[in-house]
C-alpha cells in the first residue's frame, strides 16, 4: 500500500532516531529515549529506538535499559559515517513501512540535517528544538499552570487530543510556543540537547530489549556527496552540560578580557567540578570558542551553580541557564536584568570581588 | 553560474522585545534586520562572484517592506533580487515555506552549475529547516552547517562543522549549502557606488499568481491554514521568584555568599 502521510489511523508507535558517532551512542540518544518511554506510556504505544550505523546492533540492547521495547537495527557499510543521502534515505524507508505515529531526533548538527530531508520527504511537519513534550493532556495543562503566565481558568481543552504537544522557545525565548501537526503523520520533532532527564538505566530491561535487524539496499546513485574526512578538534572541548558548576563571563571582562577569563577558571577551580562559559557576546567577539556558549543559540544547561560575571543577562543568556538549580551575578550595573533571575546578586567590579570569592570558597570549604 | 541567496528579514531579537497581552509579539515595535546567517552566506556567494564573476540573486519570502533589505543586499554586490510575496504565502511553517521557495526558484531555473546558498537557521524560530526542505523539494544534494568552501569546476568541497569536530564533504552543483555565521566570513559594507546602483538593478516580484501553478506547490500545505504545523499556544515564561541582593561588595559579602552555599551544602 502507498505511503499517505494523511492516513492519520494508519500510524501508531513512538519512535527515537538514535545517533551514534564512531559507534558510539550519544548521551542525547539516552535522553531522547527516556523522554520517549513517558510519551509512549501516555499514549499506550511501544517505544522503538532506530539505530543506523554499520555493525551497531551490539550497542542496541543499551538503549533498552532507558526505556525502549524494542531496537530496530539498520546496518550498511554506507550508514558508518552520517551522510544525508544515506541517512534520510533509510529512515524514510523504514517509516514508510513501518508508519510510526511520532519520530524524535536530537538537535544536534546532525538531527537538524536529517529530520528536515525526512520531514519533507515524508510530507510531514517538523517542530525543531522542543524543549518539552506531552501527549496527555492532563500533563499538558499541567506544565502550564506551572510553566506560563496564561489564566487558564477560562480556557477549555479538548481532553481527549492526542497529538503531541511540543513546546519549544521561539523569539531568542522571548515566547515559548506549542505546536501540533494534527493532518499528518508522523508527527516528527527534534529535541534540544541536555533539557530531557536521562532515567536511570535499568540492565533487566536492557536484556528484555527487542532487536529487530532490518535489511537495507542503498545504491552508489542514492549517494549525492562524498565524506572526504572526518576530524575530531584536537581541543578538549568544553562539557557545559555535565557540570555541576558553571561560570560565566559576559561583556563586562572587555577590560581585560584574559585576566576576566583566567579570574573566572580560578572560580571554577575553586568550586571544583566547574567548567568556564560564556555569553554570545564573548563567543561572537572571539574570546572563548562555540563550545562555550550558554544561551539561546548556544547549550542550555541546569548547574547546580550558575555564576553569571559581567553579563547583563539578554533574554537569549538566560533561555539557556534559567532553569540552573542556584544562580549567582556579578555585575557592575545594578539594573543589569540578569538581577531578575539571580538567587544572590553583588553588585561590583568583577575584577576586585572574584579574588575575594575565590578565597572565601576555598576558605569556606576548608571550614568543613 | 548562478548563486540564489536565501535571505530572510526577522526582528532584532537581541533587543528590547515587546510582547502583547495575548502572548504574540509585538512585531510594530521591533526592529527588523537581515538574519545574521544568511549575511553570511551572502559574502560566501559574494566571495565566489569575486572569483568566478558568477550572477548572485538574492531571494527572500514575506511581506513587501522586504524590498528594502534586498536593495541592501543588492548595494552589498548582488546582481538581481527576488521577493516572493502573496497574502497566500502569509504564516507558513518551514514545509510550506519551503514549498514555496523552491517552487520560485524552479521557476527561475536552477542549472547544472547552480548554487543555492541559505544561512543555517534564523533568528526567530532558530528552526534551520527551510534550508534542508528545499534541498528536498528540488531533488538536490545539500551540505549543512558549512564554515568554508573551495569549488573547482562543478566540484565544492564543504567543511561541514559538527559539535565535536567537522567533515569534509564533496558534493556535485547543483546543491544547497547552509551557512554558519563564522569570524571567516564577516559581511561586506555596502559600498557608495553599491547604495547609487541598488535602485537601478532588476527586483522581480513573484506572487501568487506567478507560482500557483508550480508543480512543486501543493495548493493545500501552503499559508496559514495548509501548514502541515499549527501554532497550538504560546506564552511567555514566568519570572523566577526574586532573589537577594547580597550588601556591599568587599569582603564580608564574599564570606556571606559562601557561608550561604555552605548551609544549602552547595560546596
Amino acid at each position: 500500500m502507498a505511503f499517505n502521510s494523511s492516513d492519520i489511523a494508519a500510524f501508531k508507535d513512538i519512535w527515537v532516531f538514535c545517533e551514534q558517532r564512531e559507534g558510539k551512542l550519544m548521551n542525547t540518544d539516552f535522553e531522547l529515549i527516556s523522554e520517549g518511554r513517558k510519551l509512549a506510556d501516555e499514549r499506550g504505544a511501544k517505544l522503538v529506538g532506530v539505530l543506523l550505523g554499520d555493525n551497531v546492533e551490539g550497542i542496541a540492547k543499551e538503549l533498552g535499559g532507558y526505556g525502549a521495547d524494542k531496537v530496530i537495527v539498520c546496518n550498511h557499510p554506507e550508514l558508518k559515517v552520517y551522510t544525508t543521502d544515506a541517512y534520510a534515505k533509510v529512515l524514510c524507508d523504514v517509516a514508510m513501512d513501518k508508519k510510526p505515529e511520532v519520530i524524535l531526533l536530537g538537535a544536534t548538527n546532525i538531527g537538524r540535517d536529517l529530520g528536515p530531508r525526512c520531514a519533507a520527504r515524508l510530507r510531514t511537519g517538523l517542530t525543531a528544538d522542543c524543549t518539552h513534550l506531552d501527549i496527555d493532556m492532563d500533563n499538558y495543562v499541567e506544565f502550564l499552570e506551572k510553566s506560563s503566565t496564561l489564566d487558564l481558568s477560562n480556557t477549555k481543552f479538548d481532553m481527549e487530543d492526542v497529538n503531541l504537544k511540543q513546546t519549544r522557545p521561539a523569539f531568542g525565548g522571548h515566547l515559548m510556543a506549542t505546536i501540533i501537526c494534527p493532518r499528518f503523520r508522523p508527527c516528527m520533532s527534534t529535541v534540544r540537547p541536555g533539557v530531557m532527564k536521562k532515567a536511570p538505566f535499568d540492565q533487566a530491561k536492557a536484556d528484555a530489549c527487542e532487536i529487530e535487524m532490518y535489511p537495507v539496499t542503498i545504491e552508489k546513485s542514492d549517494l549525492r556527496t562524498e565524506v572526504l574526512e572526518v576530524v575530531k578538534e584536537a581541543k578538549q572541548l568544553v562539557d557545559l552540560i555535565g557540570a555541576e558548576v558553571i561560570v560565566s563571563v559576559g561583556r563586562g571582562i572587555s577590560k581585560d578580557v584574559e585576566g576576566g577569563i583566567e579570574l573566572a577558571h580560578q572560580l571554577a577551580d575553586a568550586f571544583g567540578n566547574a567548567v568556564v562559559g560564556g555569553s554570545r557576546a564573548t563567543i561572537d567577539s572571539g574570546w572563548l570558542s562555540a563550545d562555550h556558549q550558554v544561551g539561546q543559540t548556544g547549550k542550555t544547561v541546569h548547574p547546580k551553580i550558575y555564576v553569571a560575571l559581567g553579563i547583563s543577562g539578554a533574554i537569549q543568556h538566560k533561555a539557556g541557564m534559567q532553569d540552573s538549580e542556584l544562580i549567582i551575578a556579578v555585575n557592575k550595573n545594578e539594573n543589569a536584568p540578569i538581577f531578575d533571575i539571580a538567587d544572590y546578586g553583588i553588585v561590583g567590579d568583577l575584577f576586585k570581588v572574584v579574588p575575594m570569592m575565590v578565597e572565601a570558597i576555598k576558605e569556606a570549604k576548608e571550614s568543613k | 553560474m548562478r548563486i540564489y541567496v536565501c535571505v530572510k528579514q526577522v526582528p532584532d531579537t537581541s533587543g528590547v522585545v515587546a510582547v502583547n497581552p495575548d502572548g504574540t509579539l509585538n512585531r510594530a515595535s521591533m526592529q527588523t534586520i537581515i538574519n545574521h546567517d544568511d549575511l553570511s552566506a551572502m559574502e560566501q556567494a559574494l566571495r565566489l562572484k569575486d572569483a568566478t564573476g558568477c550572477q548572485v540573486t538574492a531571494v527572500t519570502m514575506g511581506p513587501p517592506p522586504a524590498e528594502g533589505m534586498l536593495r541592501e543586499l543588492l548595494a552589498m554586490g548582488a546582481d538581481d533580487a527576488v521577493l516572493i510575496s502573496a497574502r497566500e504565502f502569509g504564516g507558513s511553517d518551514t514545509f510550506a515555506t519551503s514549498q514555496i521557495i523552491s517552487a520560485a526558484i524552479t521557476h527561475l531555473g536552477l542549472g547544472e552549475e547552480d548554487i543555492i546558498f541559505c544561512g543555517r537557521q534564523a533568528i526567530d524560530g532558530d528552526t534551520a529547516q527551510v534550508g534542508p526542505q528545499i534541498a528536498e523539494k528540488m531533488d538536490i544534494p545539500q551540505v549543512t552547517y558549512c564554515a568554508e568552501l573551495e569549488k573547482n569546476g562543478n566540484e565544492i568541497i564543504v567543511k561541514r562543522m559538527l559539535e565535536d569536530g567537522y567533515m569534509k564533504i564533496k558534493v556535485q552543483t547543483p546543491c544547497l549549502i547552509t551557512c554558519i555565521k563564522d569570524n571567516e566570513f564577516v559581511p561586506r559594507y555596502m559600498t557608495v557606488n553599491g547604495i547609487n546602483d541598488c535602485y537601478s538593478k532588476p527586483l522581480t516580484v513573484l506572487d501568487f499568481e506567478a507560482l500557483k501553478d508550480e508543480p512543486l506547490i501543493e495548493l493545500d500545505t501552503i499559508g496559514l491554514k495548509g501548514s502541515p504545523t499549527n501554532i497550538f499556544k504560546s506564552f511567555t515564561p514566568p519570572l523566577k521568584g526574586v532573589g537577594i541582593m547580597l550588601e556591599g561588595n568587599g569582603k564580608e559579602t564574599c564570606a556571606d555568599l559562601a557561608a550561604r552555599l555552605l548551609d544549602k551544602h552547595l560546596i
